[in-house]
């Protein structure tokens, strides 16, 4: 097995633990947190495509005269995973601070009891 | 995800982040893993333990659940939703893993033989400030607006429980 196999292994292996935590848990805060497991499964898939992943631009044998900044196009998939982080951050934050008003409304964080907008 | 108290899956969930990070940095991207260990063991661990703490359980008022919650708590994950949550869970592992090993990525050999890209922070600092400029920009202004939408969520209530205790006692207070 390839290192690129082993490592979207893993992320498949992540993604479905988060997917388990997501459907199964009623705690609004452990959906959260399958939700992040999920991102980062896909972040790890970023990573390890960019890791492995063909680079048409990058020089096989970089000459100590290149010393200068790369071709950014190489540096695609860890861009994509550094906004990724940043954008899961702000996901956190928004869903927990949501998480907490619900909790003060119906002093609950079940989201099995949640049913105020049921028809 | 099955342990029974919230606080330690929150823990497992930060071991979990951790060794995501120490695999960055295997894979050579030592920017994104630090970051990773920042944001997700530093900052999102530390918002989700202050969540569980904020949202006590109702059977749990003491500080600690009682084992008939932790027990009812279990039944529902083995409960027909939970099973069926689980198994179809399984099913996309699997399928994923069988679309992992059918496709060419688990024979190609010569992918990971090559060195890791160049990844100094010199390069990235000029890629984000040339090429994903406006990219930064973006998620700076969206990086703000999540704050401050964060911050209004947290504090609408607020404002209104000091209204109500003013007026004499919350109803849950006096329930």
């Amino acid at each position: 097995m390839t290192p690129l196999a082993g490592c979207l292994l893993v992320s498949a292996l992540l993604f479905s633990i988060g997917l388990a935590g997501a459907l199964t848990r009623r705690n609004a805060i452990l959906v959260l947190a399958g939700i992040e497991l999920m991102l980062n499964a896909a972040n790890l898939n970023f990573i390890a495509f960019w890791r492995f992943g063909p680079h048409p631009d990058h020089p096989i044998m970089p000459t100590p005269g290149m010393l200068g900044a790369p071709a950014p196009e190489e540096l695609t998939g860890l861009m994509f995973v550094i906004f990724s982080i940043a954008v899961a951050a702000a996901e956190a934050a928004v869903g927990l601070a949501l998480i907490l008003a619900i909790y003060r409304h119906t002093r609950t964080s079940d989201v099995s009891e949640i049913t105020e907008m049921k028809g | 995800m099955t342990l029974r108290r919230l606080v330690h899956c929150a823990l497992a969930l930060t071991v979990a982040f951790a060794g995501l990070a120490a695999l960055y940095l295997n894979l050579g991207a030592e920017f994104a893993g630090l970051a990773q260990l920042l944001v997700y063991v530093g900052a999102i661990a530390i918002l989700i333990v202050f969540a569980i703490l904020l949202t006590p359980t109702p059977a749990g008022k003491s500080g600690l659940p009682a084992t008939r919650s932790a027990e009812t708590e279990l039944d529902k994950v083995f409960s027909p939703a939970g099973v069926a949550g689980g198994v179809l869970a399984l099913a996309v592992f699997a399928v994923l893993a069988w679309a992992v090993m059918t496709s060419g990525v688990a024979r190609v050999t010569a992918a990971g033989s090559g060195p890791a890209p160049a990844s100094s922070m010199r390069a990235i600092g000029f890629a984000l400030m040339e090429r994903y400029v406006l990219p930064l920009e973006v998620i700076a202004l969206m990086l703000t607006a999540a704050m401050i939408g964060a911050v209004i969520l947290a504090l609408r209530d607020r404002r209104v429980v000091p209204a109500e205790t003013a007026a004499g006692r919350s109803p849950e207070l006096r329930g």
